[in-house]
């Protein structure tokens, strides 16, 4: 766990939080380390975990039927991945597959949402950054719908 | 005494030499003179008017390197009668051009600067003569990043070229789309979210930007939230220009000519103008 801590706090999500908080983040972190191919999520699988990604790429897709996989985003070091483990029904709603050796700290979600209902100046914190990664979320995926570059 | 100089308003003819599809839509068109190779002196940004004979005449940025004026290059997107004339030219047909018009890109003015050029969709047609610019001159820059995204794989100009320029150990290349099938191993997402990956200080950055207008209005909020002042922004605007000498007034846009006092502008001179509804 020692040498996650310096990893967790460069981290931009992580970036500048209390180190009590980080302690916190800390006791539910793991290392998990994904070969090209191999995927963080599958769709309906159930999202137990949220994903910091320091080292590699990952491409999200969702699967049409038929037609396969379309990729509709690229995350890489410093980006974050899950967001549906914060409302029912708990369960991944795309693909996430490694592109390239990728590592990432994995935090446990029923950890964390018990530290969050256990210490709420610490869930305030977590989801004012949360709120701040949806909105850039939402930002750029509304660009995408706007289809920029069509006639 | 009269000058002897060209009139503007009258066509130069050219001879289509080699005619290239980049994208399902989009065409590269090589052009000479009929004499063959003479110099065609341009600065990077500036445009053309191009007649096709029977057809009309459409203004088209030109996308060729400076440093090679014996043949002019256009990349043409066909979205029109008088563009999809053109893009069915076949080497030999002839086209009339009037120019070079507008006001170019600074490149040799942000030398000792980091550049970025950021472009969307066509938007890398005009601003790859930029790149050609500062490539050709590339001690006298710092940091040069090129950002580019497209709609998908299918639709990115000049894939070759990307290629070798992403080889080279000088220039920093990202390319995204907004959506890809499987088998793109590439980026997929907004232009705006790589920006925060390139490698520039802000202070001594100049940012060439060219894309659909959405794209440039997101890109300059990017930019000046990652510290780019608005002096340091210079985006090449698009409008219908028609005499390509500030005469007709049908390319007016508030208090410019954009054929005369643009295609490019520097963003803090026309902020209040930009996304303005009612022009």
């Amino acid at each position: 766990m020692e040498t996650l801590a310096p990893i967790l706090a460069a981290h931009p999500f992580f970036k500048g939080l209390d180190s009590r908080y980080l302690k916190l983040v800390l006791e539910c972190a793991s290392r998990e380390t994904f070969k090209p191919g191999e995927f963080l999520c599958r769709d309906e699988g159930e999202a137990t975990k949220f994903y910091v990604i320091h080292h590699g790429r990952v491409a999200v897709e969702i699967y049409r039927a038929r037609r396969g996989p379309v990729t509709i985003q690229s995350l890489g070091a410093g980006e974050v991945l899950g967001w549906l483990w914060f409302d029912k029904p708990y369960h991944w709603h795309l693909d996430a597959e490694a592109l390239e050796l990728t590592r990432v700290i994995s935090l446990d979600v029923a950890c964390l949402l018990n530290k969050c209902n256990q210490n709420h100046d610490f869930g305030y914190e977590l989801m004012r950054r949360y709120a701040h990664y949806l909105a850039v979320q939402f930002r750029v995926t509304k660009l995408q719908l706007a289809d920029m570059y069509g006639k | 005494m009269k000058a002897n100089l060209p009139d503007p308003m009258i066509p130069t003819p050219f001879v289509v030499q080699k005619v290239k599809r980049e994208t399902a839509d989009t065409y590269t068109l090589d052009l000479t003179r009929p004499e063959g190779p003479a110099n065609f002196a341009f600065a990077p940004g500036q445009f053309n008017m191009l007649y096709a004979f029977g057809a009309g005449e459409v203004p088209i940025s030109i996308s060729g390197d400076p440093a090679r004026p014996e043949t002019l290059v256009h990349t043409v997107r066909d979205v029109g009668n008088v563009t999809t004339a053109i893009c069915r030219l076949k080497p030999g047909d002839a086209l009339g051009v009037r120019g070079p018009f507008g006001v170019p890109w600074p490149v040799a003015q942000v030398a000792g600067s980091d550049v970025l050029i950021i472009a969307g969709g066509l938007g890398l047609a005009p601003l790859r003569p930029a790149l050609y610019e500062v490539l050709n001159h590339r001690g006298e820059y710092g940091s040069v990043e090129l950002i580019y995204g497209a709609r998908t794989p299918k639709d990115l100009l000049y894939p070759k070229e990307l290629e070798r320029w992403r080889g080279r150990f000088d220039l920093r290349v990202h390319v995204t789309v907004d959506a890809a099938e499987n088998d793109w191993r590439g980026n997929v997402g907004v232009v705006t979210k790589i920006i925060g990956r390139a490698r520039f200080d802000p202070p001594n950055t100049a940012a060439l930007v060219c894309g659909p207008g959405v794209m440039m209005r997101f890109t300059v909020l990017e930019l000046i939230h990652h510290g780019l002042k608005p002096e340091q922004i210079y985006l090449s605007e698009e409008r219908n220009m028609k005499c390509g000498i500030g005469l007709c007034g049908h390319c007016q846009w508030g208090p410019f000519f954009v054929c005369k006092d643009g295609p490019v502008f520097r963003y803090d001179r026309i902020k209040d103008w930009f996304e303005r509804r009612e022009v």
